[in-house]
């Protein structure tokens, strides 16, 4: 670790040099709840990557297991009622569950990050802005009052809050839900980690200020050279910002592609059901599509591919068995990088 | 958003220079500094506050407010002499009691006594009841089992038999065996309310937010969790501050709290008793002393809670 912490200070190939595989990377991952009326199965065996400087977006319904994956690599998950029977979740090629309590502490807010969707209940409503930024600094670096309160306007600047010196000492009720949500960004920034994972950042904003914080973000992980991990369920967010997207349903990853191809050919039906069901300007007049149906009940998840009750292509295979993700490729073959599907019939969702 | 925009452009070029004139405009508000702005406007908290601000003089500073000594005692003097009511702050203005001391002298003396067994037990009972608390909703599973069995038991025992109970095992009953008596059996409600307390913050997102962030446990504990629970744990203590005065006086007055030589107001209340027919004004006067305390310590319990929480009104 001295070694990396040498070479950062030479800012250009920080991140890319260090390692040569992915920055994060979560294997088979599986969480479930135990609750009274049973085992709520959250995350079904996700599989994902994130390198330095990509943007992952993960892409799903509320229950589809997005935030509680990204809780478990935090790892803020409540243990119990959750509980991780089986997975890697691997940082650096560590794997992160068998780090004790105070390495994964270390970790946390050094190395990954955090941004939250509500912002004004992330902020603790007793403290300065001022005072949680600086915190920050005091702990995890040791400094001085008057030097993390430095640091803190200066961090302000970056994340462009208006008059940043002047509002170091307001309280979280006192900004607006945009600023809010800047500084929630400047404290995930603060000691300038590797992988910043927002879940649903801009969920509780209105639609300009939504585009602000994303250009904001989108401009700050390329800065920083940093990993992203977007969860979110609005496909509009993801387009401009993400590399590379992962749909989850029902705790698994059902397709997994490059941003652009997803919107172009989707290879699953409930992608496909998602885009369609995106309003559009030249659709003027006619009625939404809409996915029937509702999400599953994760205390008992349909037996085989878990959409098969709302799937219109569904046949006998998809009530009993599960698909695997399997690369996708051209209808002759050749084989579409990053693309992956978990239906049994992809080739009739994307090439026919 | 652009309102904050358009507030600041102006202002930019003249900011770096004058952060000291800044501060003192927007002042930025807390919790706190809103709670203490609508508590000076409150006529409960003003009352209540000078009453007590009063009652603490007198209990820091006795030779204030009489030069009378309350332990001589001259047989000259007698309850069957009235009280000379015109008197005012005199030594005679009370009277005397049976033994012929002066009953305004020993009102003012018997201040500090009571009032240093509420507030010190107050302060213990508020230490004692929010580590417990806090720890038991923290935590959750096994420890706040523990903990909230053990709250539940002491919770059980009725306060005043188990205060007798606690002090006839002392011989010698000085001020500490009753402050310490009383604190032994009086932290429960305060953990009851802490863990209630700690357990809403707990689900808060800034508790995560600050997990994620890698705060350790302490540091949530401290920075996050108690600051934004402790807001019902003061209402509920002060107002347990007057119950304790009147729990002192109880326990005096059943001759197992604070004993002669101490000078307080149970200790009066029970010696004057005995000639409750022929000169009531004896026990009258150190009662009333206690209902104004408990009544000023009440009123600030309402007051405070009013201000923290402008709901519960």
């Amino acid at each position: 670790m001295t070694i990396i912490d040498k070479t950062a200070d030479v800012p250009a190939p920080r991140g890319s040099n260090d390692e040569s595989g992915p920055l994060l990377e979560v294997r088979d991952l599986h969480v479930e709840f135990h609750t009274r009326d049973g085992v709520a199965k959250a995350v079904n065996g996700v599989n994902y990557s994130v390198s330095a400087g990509e943007t992952l977006a993960v892409l799903g319904e509320s229950g589809s297991g997005k935030s509680v994956t990204a809780q478990a690599i935090m790892g803020i998950l409540d243990m119990p009622p959750g509980h991780i029977p089986k997975g890697e979740i691997l940082f650096r090629g560590q794997d992160m569950l068998k780090m004790s309590n105070e390495e994964r502490r270390q970790i946390r807010g050094q190395k990954i990050a955090m941004i939250f969707q509500d912002a004004l209940s992330s902020l603790n409503p007793v403290l300065s802005v001022g005072y949680q930024l600086g915190e920050m600094f005091r702990v995890h670096q040791g400094l001085s009052k008057k030097e993390a309160k430095a640091k803190s306007i200066a961090l302000m600047d970056r994340v462009r809050i208006p008059a940043a010196k002047e509002r170091v000492n307001d309280y979280p009720h006192q900004f607006s839900g945009g600023m809010r949500q800047r500084i929630m960004i400047a404290m995930a920034l603060a000691l300038e980690p590797d992988l910043i994972i927002a879940d649903e950042p801009t969920t509780a904003l209105d639609v300009t200020v939504q585009a602000q914080v994303m250009d904001l973000l989108a401009e700050l992980q390329r800065d920083f050279n940093m990993g992203l991990i977007l969860i979110t369920h609005d496909l509009g967010v993801v387009a401009d910002v993400a590399d590379k997207i992962a749909v989850m349903y029902a705790g698994r990853i059902v397709e997994t592609a490059p941003v652009h191809e997803i919107y172009k050919r989707p290879a699953h039906p409930y992608t496909k059901g998602l885009l369609e069901s995106i309003p559009r300007l030249d659709q003027k007049g006619q009625e939404l599509y809409a996915i029937k149906g509702l999400p599953p009940n994760l205390l008992h998840v349909p037996s085989g591919c878990a959409f098969n009750p709302r799937c219109t292509m569904a046949q006998d295979i998809c009530r009993t068995e599960i698909p695997a993700l399997r690369p996708v490729t051209e209808q002759d073959g050749t084989e579409l990088v990053g693309r992956g599907s978990a239906c049994h019939f992809w080739k009739e969702t994307i090439h026919g | 958003m652009p309102e904050t925009l358009k507030e600041a452009t102006p202002d930019t070029p003249g900011a770096v220079a004058a952060p000291v004139a800044t501060a003192a405009v927007g002042k930025p508000r807390s919790l706190w500094s809103d709670a203490w702005h609508d508590l000076r406007r409150s006529p409960l908290f003003v009352v209540s506050a000078i009453l007590i601000i009063f009652l603490l003089v007198m209990a820091i500073a006795p030779g204030l407010f009489t030069g009378a000594d309350p332990r001589y005692a001259d047989l000259a003097h007698h309850y069957l002499q009235k009280p000379k009511w015109g008197n005012f702050f005199q030594e005679d203005w009370f009277g005397y009691d049976i033994q012929g001391r002066s009953i305004y002298a020993r009102v003012v003396y018997g201040a500090r006594a009571s009032i240093t067994v509420a507030v010190v037990v107050t302060v213990l009972v508020t230490i004692l009841g929010t580590v417990v608390g806090m720890l038991a909703g923290y935590f959750g599973g096994w420890i706040d089992t523990i903990l909230s069995r053990v709250t539940d038991i002491f919770f059980g025992v009725p306060f005043i038999l188990g205060a007798m109970v606690v002090l006839t095992s002392f011989e010698e009953r000085k001020i500490w065996v009753v402050i310490l008596a009383l604190a032994f059996l009086g932290w429960t409600s305060i953990a009851r309310v802490a863990r209630g307390s700690v357990l809403t913050i707990k689900q808060a997102d800034y508790v995560m937010a600050a997990k994620a962030l890698g705060a350790s446990t302490t540091r949530i504990l401290l920075r996050h969790i108690l600051p934004n629970a402790i807001a019902p744990v003061i209402v509920v203590a002060t107002i347990a501050l007057g119950g304790y005065i009147s729990a002192e006086a109880t326990l005096s007055f059943l001759g197992i709290g604070l004993a002669e030589p101490t000078v307080s107001w149970g200790v009066d209340i029970s010696s004057g008793q005995e000639q409750l027919r022929n000169a009531a004004f004896v026990l009258i006067i150190p009662s009333v002393m206690v209902s104004i305390t408990v009544l000023a310590f009440i009123m600030l319990g309402d007051a405070v809670r009013n201000a923290l929480d402008p709901k519960l009104r």
